[in-house]
């Protein structure tokens, strides 16, 4: 009996499937279903852009709509990663222009994104009309000039901390009249100010216009006027708040704040001087998410505007808050999910000692929701951990950032290994871990005893030797990604363990113990990652026995990669100092 | 050639295995060989590898669960490389004994410290790893994010905006530099920044007579653009005031009574 179900049906079914998962373990029960659900997959998501071809992804999922891809490391945020190492979004531009051409979403992150690439989006993808821009860089306010002229049916224009050469603020009046399908637009990274009147007619003939983040060089004024062509506002991030007004213009724009009856989200607010801080308590107990982590807010203004905010679901601050605005938020937000506590100091140095454990614990006991934390602090105990684990068995994200590397606990003076261990003991759903402070192997004993659904782990400064990544490769199942930077380990581990790495999207590891002949061996025996070793200086002779700096490794179905630059080294290279030539017949 | 079994402790042999997925492996005839090695030195498997042209070496890596004995083994007896000390410090740099002493010293130091809860600061500013030196990428801060908070740093400490970096240049140097004022406390720490930059003396300064013992002299040029000797006024109105920097030599200098 023929049990197999008209491909008109699977696909009405698939198309309940939402979740790229669920869609991976759909296409993976046979054939039919496999083509099924290719020829109905519209968001498709490529989290390494190195791990498959363009043109390969483009031939699998014709009704692609949506492409997300990554580039750079994680690492490539803190500067790790030397310019030039990669991440190039052209290829991909390129195929899906000629492949894909009703291509409607584009989100890139951490990629080098050129003013020829937007210019390609812009002439050859019909239909455009998302494109998010997360950590890229490489490209103009010439590109984005193009982009706003060409995209009829742009509806989102994202820019997310990028590095913009910016040219001037030109590129908003290419906006055509006829563009009224705006819902988002971010360009709080930029520097150059725009011109008003072009800003405030976009805004005016946006009527779906949601989210608006502007940049630093708005000014207060400007954007009371806005917000008056925008009462729909569901997320805002304000210009630099902190010209000077007078009574009246004070009192106008509170009346406008009072209008926005839909704001969720707020962010910006660049330089807010303490007086205009009460203009924003209107909108406070609508908030769901507040970004204070560019604004020097003091503590006492904090706690002001915190206690406003009973809704508020995720909180970015820095450490100004210190550790009672945290008691205050604790007391107030009670439905906070996320929070995220920047230093406001440039080192160590200048780290603020008023905030310490305490101002976490506090959160972690009032707050019901928190699952995900990054907190950046001077110093830190088991103690404080344990508490954090016992009151929040819930957490999914857990950062912690102490930042004098091989930290103690500041009180017992031991290691933080038993902290460490409450918190992946008793968080059973932990998926992201960093950890920090003075930890011995025995930290990373207990992590891949217990860290059984861990997927993201980042280390710096810890352990003793090769049975830290011993314990993390052998032990924890369901990771993903892991990151390691300055720890004492060799090749042992990395080798005994190498087969795990295909079960992994990346490994980096840098200041490590690394021999360049483990690199040359995993290279040779394991086709399907590449095992890339990035030198900044790049030695005369490199011996087997020598470190090497930094090294990335990956799963990939697409073979050595083709752009890479010449501080880069992998097998292919070179293949005749590979390992194979010792096989004599 | 005998299979010789294989042992399973790893800490004293070199193990070697055959992964059951590489098949091709079985097509050669194989000698599997033990070798007592004290640590992970490919290059002695490679000097060894020369010496004996009829084998085929084959280094594969075990899959874990064959060593159920891994945990209680100790890794510090042949896990003993410089290679594998830590180190801080930009990556390049050799200076892994400096980290290592300076890495030992503070855990250590922290430990003692332990029993003495009232020194416990003091030790660790004493013998922690000098913060000063910057560590790449570390705290790990989006740069994005640093430049705001350094940019604002900046705006709040300088005067109107104005920024601290002054154009240096000396008399038959071939190039100018430039350095942040705000980085020194007082004359002495800038004096010696230039001596370092420029690589000369300027001998010592005397209120009435300038600088003695040098035929090089520091000045600067103020806001009314004349050309003043550095170390007359205080150090903060100097800041304020200072233009940019210039080191005469030689006859040029003779105004500024120095002893030549």
């Amino acid at each position: 009996m023929d049990l197999r179900l008209p491909s008109k049906v699977l696909e009405h079914i698939f198309s309940f499937v939402d979740s790229n998962e669920d869609r991976n373990s759909v296409s993976l029960v046979c054939k039919s279903w496999f083509e099924t659900e290719r020829l109905t997959r519209k968001r498709v998501f490529v989290r390494n852009c190195y791990a498959v071809t363009p043109a390969a992804v483009a031939r699998r999922f014709p009704g692609m709509r949506s492409l997300t891809l990554k580039g750079k490391p994680h690492f490539a945020d803190y500067n790790l990663v030397p310019d030039g190492w990669g991440g190039y979004a052209w290829p991909w531009i390129e195929a899906m222009a000629e492949k894909s051409p009703s291509l409607e979403e584009l989100r890139l992150k951490r990629m080098v994104v050129t003013d020829e690439c937007l210019e390609k989006i812009a002439a050859s993808f019909k239909d455009f009309k998302v494109l998010v821009l997360t950590s890229c860089e490489g490209f103009s306010t010439d590109g984005l000039a193009a982009i706003a002229v060409a995209c009829r049916n742009l509806t989102e224009l994202e820019l997310r901390e990028c590095i913009v050469e910016d040219l001037g603020g030109d590129w908003l009046s290419y906006f055509p009249e006829t563009l009224t399908s705006l819902v988002s637009l971010d360009f709080s990274c930029l520097d150059s100010e725009v011109k008003l009147s072009d800003l405030e007619r976009l805004v005016s003939r946006s009527p779906n216009l949601k989210s608006l983040k502007l940049n630093r060089a708005v000014s207060l004024d400007a954007l009371g006027s806005l917000l008056r062509l925008a009462p729909q506002l569901v997320e805002l991030g304000t210009g630099s708040f902190s010209d000077k007004l007078d009574q009246e213009a004070v009192s106008k724009l509170a009346q406008v704040f009072t209008e926005l009856k839909e704001l969720k989200s707020l962010s910006g607010l660049w330089d807010v001087l303490p007086e205009y801080i009460p203009l924003l308590y209107s909108v406070c107990p609508g908030l769901t998410s507040l970004n204070l982590s560019y604004a020097t807010v003091q503590m006492p203004d904090l706690v002001e505007l915190l206690s406003r905010c009973s809704n508020l679901q995720k909180l970015w601050v820095m450490d100004l808050i210190e550790d009672k605005g945290l008691e205050a938020v604790a007391s107030s937000c009670k439905e906070l999910r996320e929070l995220r506590v920047f230093p406001s100091g440039a080192d160590v140095d200048e780290t603020n000692v008023a905030m310490t454990e305490q101002g976490l614990v506090s959160v972690s006991e009032a707050c019901p929701n928190l699952e995900s934390v990054l907190y950046f602090c001077a110093q830190f105990t088991n103690a404080a951990l344990a508490t954090i684990a016992k009151t929040r068995p819930n957490l999914k994200c857990f950062r912690l950032c102490v930042i004098e590397p091989f930290a103690p606990d500041h009180k017992t003076h031991q290691p933080l290994d038993e902290g460490f261990k409450a918190i992946v003991e008793s968080c059973k759903d932990l998926q992201r871990l960093s950890v920090s402070g003075l930890l011995t192997d025995k930290a990373f004993e207990y992590i891949g005893t217990h860290g059984k659904k861990l997927r993201m782990l980042s280390i710096a400064f810890a352990g003793d030797s090769d049975l830290m990544l011993h314990h993390l490769l052998s032990g924890c199942e369901s990771l993903n990604k892991l990151e390691i930077r300055d720890c004492p380990f060799g090749d042992t581990a990395l080798l005994e363990n190498a087969a795990k790495l295909e079960t992994m999207r990346s490994l980096w590891m840098s200041s490590c113990g690394v021999s360049f002949g483990a690199c040359k061996l995993m290279s040779e025996k394991m086709p399907k990652l590449n095992v890339e070793v990035i030198d900044e200086h790049t030695p005369e002779t490199r011996p087997d026995s020598s470190a090497v700096e930094k090294i990335y490794i990956y799963r990939t179905l697409a073979g050595p990669r083709l752009d890479m630059p010449e501080f880069v080294w992998t097998i292919h290279k070179n293949p005749e100092i590979g390992v194979s030539h010792l096989a004599i017949e | 050639m005998s299979r010789k079994k294989m042992g399973h402790t790893f800490a004293s042999k070199l193990l070697l295995l055959l992964p059951t997925s590489l098949a091709c492996f079985s097509v050669f005839p194989l000698s599997l060989i033990e070798k007592k090695v004290s640590s992970m030195n490919l290059s002695s498997i490679k000097q060894l590898a020369s010496t004996k042209p009829h084998f085929i070496f084959t280094i594969n890596f075990s899959i874990t669960n064959s060593f159920p004995y891994f945990s209680s083994v100790k890794m510090d007896e042949f896990v003993n490389l410089e290679a594998t000390e830590l180190r801080l410090g930009l990556p390049g740099t050799d200076n892994v004994c400096e980290g290592r002493e300076r890495v030992s010293c503070s855990k250590r130091a922290l430990q003692g410290a332990a029993e003495n809860e009232t020194e416990s600061s003091t030790m660790k500013t004493e013998t922690s790893p000098p913060r000063k030196a910057q560590i790449v990428g570390w705290p790990p801060v989006r740069s994005f994010r640093k430049n705001i908070v350094q940019t604002k740093k900046n705006e709040s400490e300088s005067e109107g905006g104005r920024g601290l970096y002054v154009k240096v240049s000396m008399d038959g140097a071939p190039y100018l530099r430039k350095i942040d004022l705000s980085c020194y406390k007082g004359y002495s720490e800038l004096l010696k920044a230039l001596e370092m930059m420029f690589n000369f003396s300027a001998g010592e300064y005397f209120e009435r007579e300038g600088y003695n013992g040098s035929e090089f002299v520091p000045t600067y040029e103020d806001k009314d653009g004349d050309w003043m000797l550095i170390g007359d006024v205080p150090w903060e109105m100097f800041v304020c005031t200072c233009k940019r920097l210039r080191i005469m030599k030689g006859s040029e200098a003779k105004g500024f009574g120095c002893d030549v």
